[in-house]
């Protein structure tokens, strides 16, 4: 009975990974012993009768079987490892507080405080935007400005290789059939095809996406999503936009001095409306931001522009990565 | 009742679509094969498990949201497996040894080949 159930099991593995039909008495030949590496010399070539001293021998030793152990002790070690950790993680797991019980350590007064009063204390409908964006703005800015440097970092980076590649170099290119291949000189563009069909769904999809995206950005402080996902989005047209049409069309509108300057003045404004919330709040000054009515599109003080600066950012931040990466410019 | 029915006669049309494409990814040896099923995976199971679900909801803005899903999945999909088999085409070594590849760009292409 077990023997017939092993029979359709691996009748049925073999159907599934596509062998093909095994022979009844299936001899698996035995592998040939590996080539020995024997690198060792004698060491005394004039003296005839040389005995191995306890050193060579040891290296030997470890060159037969050297690697055999090393896999069985790694493999060993790696499993004993995994399952410490596991062990350690499911005991951290059965000491966990009961989910959503009242009286957890994460429920204390500050949440009571986010809940109870954020509405009226930010304007925000959306409690998490509220709370990134009012309480915590400057963890998020500090999130905005680590974006804006990495970008620029791989800007110059890269411009720097691109601007210091010799006349004589080779460089990676791309001939008319898509093949590889080195020359002289910097990089020509790569050729690329158009795409018809491509081309049809971008131009059905673009529209759709940006929109979706400023959507998203805009009602940051009334639903869920905000200036990091809804820029995401914005970027992924970008992307689209560049692989479909090429990124000569993409450079038209978007380019390296459109991104500095979209992103540095997005940052400054960032920095400088949230530098005059919190010098008024640290002073106890009166601010001359309104908070609005909560749900109307015009609420929430500062939120709705610092998710657009967030958004501008990280719309550029993204698509720099992809066009920097593929293209080396940008 | 009877909507309960057509709804859940869909959805398993839908998971029977969806379970034999998965089990060709692993069946099938080659990878235009493979991105042939896969794109069956997302075009047709969904299509069929989403209208099951449409089909339960009634006429209300969630079927709506379905319905768009459905527009994006048809619109997309195919386009993301006709760009992964392209990029296969384009970057194989030897392409003719997996199929029949007749580039209709080059004028001979007995000669070229």
């Amino acid at each position: 009975m077990n023997e017939e159930i092993k029979a359709i099991w691996r009748s049925l593995f073999d159907w599934v990974m596509g062998n093909g039909p095994r022979p009844e008495n299936e001899v698996i030949p035995p592998e040939p012993p590996p080539d020995l590496p024997f690198t060792l010399k004698p060491k005394d070539k004039y003296s005839r009768f040389h005995e191995a001293t306890l050193r060579e021998r040891y290296n030997q030793w470890l060159e037969l079987h050297g690697l055999h152990i090393f896999s069985i002790v790694y493999s060993g070690l790696s499993v004993l490892t995994c399952v410490v950790i596991v062990s350690l993680l499911l005991a951290t797991v059965a000491e966990l507080p009961p989910f959503g019980h009242e009286r957890n350590p994460a429920n204390n007064e500050v949440i009571r405080r986010y809940v109870e009063h954020g509405g009226h204390e930010t304007g925000a409908q959306n409690i998490v935007a509220g709370l990134i964006l009012d309480y915590r703005a400057f963890d998020t800015f500090g999130e905005s400005a680590v974006l804006f440097t990495a970008a620029v970092s791989v800007l110059m980076i890269l411009g720097a290789s691109r601007r210091n590649k010799q006349d004589n170099e080779l460089s990676p290119n791309i001939n008319e059939d898509g093949k590889n291949f080195l020359q002289r000189g910097p990089p020509i563009k790569t050729f690329r095809k158009d795409d018809a069909i491509l081309r049809g769904v971008a131009t059905l999809s673009i529209p759709v996406i940006l929109m979706m995206g400023c959507v998203v950005v805009i009602n940051g402080h009334l639903s869920p999503g905000g200036g990091f996902s809804g820029g995401a989005i914005l970027s992924t047209a970008l992307i689209l936009a560049a692989n479909a049409y090429g990124f000569e069309r993409v450079h038209e509108f978007f380019n390296e001095r459109t991104f500095i300057v979209s992103s540095s003045t997005a940052l400054m404004i960032y920095a400088m409306s949230k530098g005059y919330s919190f010098f008024t709040g640290a002073n106890h000054l009166h601010s001359i931001i309104p908070k609005g009515t909560i749900g109307n599109i015009l609420s929430g003080g500062l939120i709705l522009p610092l998710n657009i600066c967030v958004g501008l950012i990280v719309a550029g931040t993204l698509y720099g990565f992809y066009a920097l990466f593929s293209e080396g410019d940008m | 009742m009877i909507r309960v029915i057509i709804a859940g006669m869909l959805m398993l049309a839908g998971l029977f679509v969806l379970g034999i494409a998965t089990i060709g990814i692993f069946r099938f040896s080659t990878m235009l094969n493979r991105i042939h099923v896969a794109a069956k995976c997302d075009t047709l199971g969904a299509l069929l498990m989403l209208s099951g679900l449409i089909i339960l909801s009634g006429w209300n803005v969630f079927s709506l949201k379905l319905l768009l899903v459905i527009i994006f999945l048809w619109l997309c999909n195919p386009a993301a497996s006709h760009l992964v088999a392209r990029a296969e085409v384009k970057t194989h070594p030897d392409i003719n040894s997996i199929c029949d590849y007749i580039d209709l760009t080059k004028e001979n292409n007995n000669d070229s080949n």
